[in-house]
């Protein structure tokens, strides 16, 4: 059994994992998920990127959950089905990316513009072990929050 | 009123629902219902240009050669479009530009579909270089947790409650009532959404549309044959906007994983603002000119989002337009009239022709027991998947 990414390429693991971007090395407008091929700014002609971290840490644009079971191709990671929080996730780079939220925490725990942070978490298991997702982690607790 | 113009010179509709039957039969019943309320014949018809369908089969591909053969073959021009959801509007789009041409006189533009049960999910098969694919196998990414996500903007942003959704929902379903086209003629309660399960919060089923089998036509000339016709004041078609986005694209959109990045700078405005900005433009007609507005509610909060990005009010005011009584029908811009997509159910390829069929009935006074008195012009809008969107507008 051994543990590793869902998909090749768009993220680290260990103790600071980052998505990872294309940067261009014409325009330096940065993608993800990964690309290569062509630039897609209008203004841009490029045709070479070199891989970058993006932000480990970023600011909630909306949130939500699923309470109901998706459909196919996703593979839920329980039965019974166990309903779980998604975001999307402004970034540095000008760039939101959605992902769902770590374990533990619902949309009770998030508000618009609260601030997160990328972990790696298990997406669900299967006969070759545990498959990887990143996640956004809440960084404030809300509680903290109105203390301020 | 420009020299861009085109005539609606008929409009009909399969009624929607879940029946189960071939999207080409429903696809020449609203055909049939176009032609005998334009009084042109089916065979005086020089082109046709179908919405396509990618549930139904290479029929769906080649919608309009379908349509072709199902009303019989009579030699006209064929096109077929996809737009995702403006489909229709961009079907109808190809018909105006080749009047406009001098290319085709009359046009008859049909979309329909069958839809299948519960969520929309992607095609089948292992698709890793498909975002459509990917946000369901990474994320478990459905659509109404898109519309979700744009539900809860509207919360923390503008202070607007699950209460305000269900009331655009509560308007809908009275507006629909007498709509003989709509699936679901109901009356809806705000405790009936409230306590309907919830399904990406903050939304509930009831604030989600559901999809459904429907089909939409229009026949279209050139304003030179309506006069021909003897029709003195036809409904024109004044804007078709079908615009792309412009980069950087900064919203979250379905079905992508990401926004594009932006420098520092969020650009001037967003792709759904620059849809209807384009229709506008195009039409030299201007928002307060604006008597109704038929959007795209695939869910109760985005009919907000909508009033906002083709300007009937400012940014965060459209719960208040809402909370006033000025969205219904009486008020002073009534937003889905007939019933929107809460009443019928979204059926893709025919949704946006189903939008002008609405408005045009609207602007013909024809529009019984949901009319809005002395409609002059009006607004369509929807946004699809993979940077499609459209707005049209119409006028009398």
């Amino acid at each position: 059994m051994s543990a590793r990414p869902a998909i090749d390429g768009w993220f680290t693991t260990g103790d600071a994992p980052a998505l990872l971007g294309s940067r261009c090395t014409t325009c330096a407008t940065t993608y993800f998920p990964p690309t290569a091929g062509f630039c897609r700014n209008p203004a841009c002609d490029g045709q070479d990127f070199e891989t970058v971290e993006l932000s480990r840490r970023g600011q909630v644009w909306s949130y939500t959950d699923a309470q109901y079971q998706p459909p196919p191709p996703y593979v839920p990671r329980t039965d019974p089905y166990e309903p779980f929080a998604l975001a999307a996730v402004e970034l540095a780079e000008g760039i939101t990316v959605l992902g769902q939220v770590a374990d533990g925490y619902g949309v009770g725990d998030l508000r618009v513009g609260a601030e997160v942070e990328l972990v790696v978490e298990t997406l669900n298991t299967d006969d070759d072990g545990d498959q990887l997702i990143w996640r956004w982690k809440p960084v404030t607790e809300l509680g903290e929050e109105a203390d301020q | 009123m420009s020299s861009n113009d085109v005539a609606v010179l008929g409009v009909g509709m399969h009624p929607w629902g879940k029946w189960g039957k071939p999207f080409t039969e429903y696809g020449v019943v609203a055909a049939r219902a176009a032609l005998a309320d334009s009084g042109v014949a089916w065979q005086d018809v020089d082109l046709i240009v179908g919405g396509e369908t990618v549930r139904n089969g290479y029929g769906g591909y080649v919608a309009g050669a379908t349509f072709a053969q199902a009303l019989g073959w009579n030699g006209a021009r064929v096109a077929t479009s996809y737009a995702a959801c403006a489909t229709g509007a961009q079907a109808l789009d190809t018909a105006r530009a080749r009047i406009l041409a001098g290319l085709s006189e009359v046009a008859l533009v049909v979309g329909a579909d069958t839809t299948p049960k519960g969520f929309l999910a992607p095609n089948a098969g292992e698709r890793w270089d498909d975002p459509d694919w990917l946000r369901f196998r990474l994320l478990g990414m459905t659509n109404p947790a898109y519309f979700a996500l744009y539900a809860r903007r509207r919360m923390d942003l503008y202070g607007a409650t699950q209460e305000d959704f269900a009331a655009v929902k509560v308007k809908n379903a009275r507006h629909g009532l007498a709509n003989p086209n709509a699936r679901y003629k109901k009356e809806v309660s705000v405790e009936d959404v409230m306590s309907s399960a919830v399904v990406s919060d903050p939304l509930h089923l009831l604030d989600i549309c559901a999809t459904s089998d429907g089909a939409a036509a229009v026949v279209v000339a050139s304003t030179e044959y309506a006069a021909r016709m003897g029709i003195a004041k036809p409904v024109r078609v004044n804007a078709i906007s079908t615009v792309t986005p412009t980069f950087p694209n900064t919203v979250m959109d379905m079905p992508q994983l990401s926004t594009d990045a932006h420098g520092g700078t969020e650009p001037e405005r967003t792709f759904k603002e620059s849809i209807g900005d384009a229709a506008y433009e195009e039409a030299g007609i201007a928002p307060e000119d604006v008597s109704l507005a038929e959007v795209y509610d695939l869910s109760t909060a985005l009919e907000l989002d909508w009033m906002e990005d083709v300007s009937l009010c400012k940014r965060g005011e459209a719960e208040s337009l809402l909370r006033a009584g000025e969205t219904t029908i009486g008020g002073r811009i009534p937003v889905n009239p007939s019933g929107g997509l809460a009443c019928f159910g979204e059926a893709v390829p025919a949704q946006a022709l189903a939008q002008v069929c609405e408005v045009t009935w609207q602007l013909r006074g024809q529009a019984e027991g949901r009319q809005v008195e002395g409609a002059k012009v009006g607004i369509t809008a929807n946004q699809g998947l993979f940077g499609h969107g459209s707005s049209v507008i119409l006028s009398r």
